[in-house]
């Protein structure tokens, strides 16, 4: 019901959703972003907001295990979904994208990192189920120029590039 | 952000009579375009209507022709096994736009209906004729390094950013659209207007319409197809350059021959002058180059885009150069 002949046009909606396993329902504001749900009501502040534009990745987070900018989804689109974010991840020991962004040093600040490992681990699954890029149409090699194209949605303003490349190819069992 | 509504629709004819009677209400798909410009106040909906749910997700073959929902992900349809067997071109320039999470949510409808900008569109602080009718275009004397040099008029020289429409352009596709009088399909082409002097109207398609799909001839056996983007970072950012092409070519001579510019207009510029040129004639670099050349002599460029004429010329040499080997 969108119109309400008593109260006007509801401008609110009830939004259930898994969040890292566990059901959430709440009443959010219809110009809520998942981003800001996460952060504001949620108090899962891993998921970071950089630009707030879906230009820069730092918000990524696992929709029904798909990588995606968490700025550019309202929470009432999430409705029924299972969302995944950085705290996640861990199962008692770190992930093993989180261990191996450790062993490579792969940041420098960490504003960046929740997004940039979400996004490898979505970015592995689809490479698991043998997604073409723009690098590569047939069977792929994860080289390094792999996956900087499957990566490219995420920046890093302190360029940590070599070791996050060195880090998601340790992940990737590539050499 | 304004204040708005949100409704999930329950099937087509639903959604249409909803967006259709409120003229304040738009479909609301992945959203990575109109979310963002609902955020910079752009885009001020009183109802979004969450199309996503519509079974209007799926590639099908239908007696040759491919059907492609309107819902289906970017991703998907890139990744699609028909779509790679059959129009690789398709599939390379999805890959081409965007990043891996953005394609990951954007749909095959939404990116040809994603407005057509530039930055100045995008700022709302700016005069905009596209955003406030009247108000001016700064962009033909300021920023327009890669504005439009196609099909522009003296009141805007935006470009539409997407490359699976420049794709879909070169493949003859048909676009489905339902409004209230019901389901009709019309070429891409006529989906949008020439800018003229109301760039804020884009598509032809009345208020309320639904795009539900787009289809696609197959293609003879034999031909070739191809994408090439040039852009100022190698990932993630809009072409500057961009071309699709299709290519049949027997006995040295072009037999068939469909090319689509993407970056030099505010919606795909299908080169019919290049095409109608090459039909019948030589596969070879020179021919290639002389209808480049009859094509983008129409070309308008600004100040600072003159290199796009050059640019999409050496494209269009290239691609189809090695179409033809």
């Amino acid at each position: 019901m969108v119109r309400n002949a008593m109260t006007g046009p509801e401008l609110s909606s009830t939004v259930r959703l898994m969040l890292n396993g566990a059901p959430q329902e709440l009443t959010v504001d219809n110009r809520t972003t998942l981003l800001d749900l996460l952060r504001d009501r949620l108090d899962h502040t891993g998921t970071k907001k950089g630009c707030d534009h879906g230009q820069c990745g730092a918000c990524t987070v696992l929709i029904d295990g798909r990588r995606a900018n968490s700025c550019l989804l309202l929470a009432v689109a999430v409705d029924g979904r299972e969302v995944t974010t950085v705290e996640g991840l861990e199962d008692d020991e770190p992930h093993p994208m989180q261990a191996a962004f450790l062993a490579h040093d792969a940041f420098q600040c960490g504003y960046c990192t929740p997004g940039q490992i979400c996004s490898a681990i979505g970015m592995l699954d689809e490479l698991a189920e043998g997604w073409p890029s723009a690098v590569t149409a047939g069977p792929v090699h994860l080289d390094d120029a792999e996956i900087r194209e499957r990566m490219s949605g995420n920046l890093c303003r302190c360029a940590a590039y070599p070791n996050i490349v060195a880090a998601i190819r340790e992940v990737a069992g590539g050499d | 952000m304004r204040e708005f509504s949100y409704a999930r629709a329950r099937d087509v004819d639903a959604a249409v009579s909803l967006v259709a009677d409120n003229p304040g209400a738009r479909y609301l798909g992945g959203g990575t375009n109109l979310v963002d410009l609902m955020k910079l106040g752009i885009e001020r909906p009183e109802l979004l209507v969450d199309v996503t749910g519509l079974p209007l997700d799926e590639v099908v073959d239908d007696g040759g022709r491919l059907r492609i929902g309107a819902l289906v992900r970017n991703s998907d349809l890139a990744a699609h096994p028909l779509v790679r067997e059959r129009y690789p071109v398709l599939s390379q320039a999805v890959l081409n736009g965007a990043s891996g999470q953005l394609r990951n949510v954007a749909t095959t409808g939404g990116n040809l209906v994603q407005r057509t900008r530039c930055g100045y569109f995008t700022d709302p602080t700016m005069p905009c004729n596209k955003r406030m009718p009247g108000s001016g275009c700064p962009a033909i004397e300021g920023e327009h390094h890669n504005l439009a040099i196609l099909g522009a008029s003296d009141h805007c020289v935006a470009t539409h950013p997407s490359d699976l429409a420049v794709a879909l352009s070169a493949l003859d596709a048909r676009v489905g659209v339902q409004d209230l009088a019901g389901p009709h399909e019309l070429p891409l082409e006529d989906l949008y207007r020439p800018v003229g002097d109301r760039p804020d109207l884009e598509l032809t398609v009345r208020d309320g319409a639904l795009l539900t799909g787009v289809s696609l001839p197959p293609l003879p056996a034999g031909t070739r197809t191809g994408y090439r983007k040039v852009r100022e970072r190698a990932s993630y950012a809009f072409a500057i350059g961009a071309v699709a092409a299709v290519l049949v070519v027997a006995d040295g001579m072009v037999s068939d021959v469909r090319i689509a510019l993407g970056a030099v207009a505010s919606h795909p510029w299908r080169a019919r002058i290049a095409e109608r040129e090459l039909r019948g004639g030589p596969a070879t670099a020179e021919a290639f180059e002389a209808a480049a050349v009859a094509e983008l002599d129409a070309a308008r460029p600004l100040r600072d885009n003159a290199y796009k004429v050059p640019l999409t010329r050496d494209l269009v040499v290239a691609v189809l150069t090695e179409l033809a080997r």
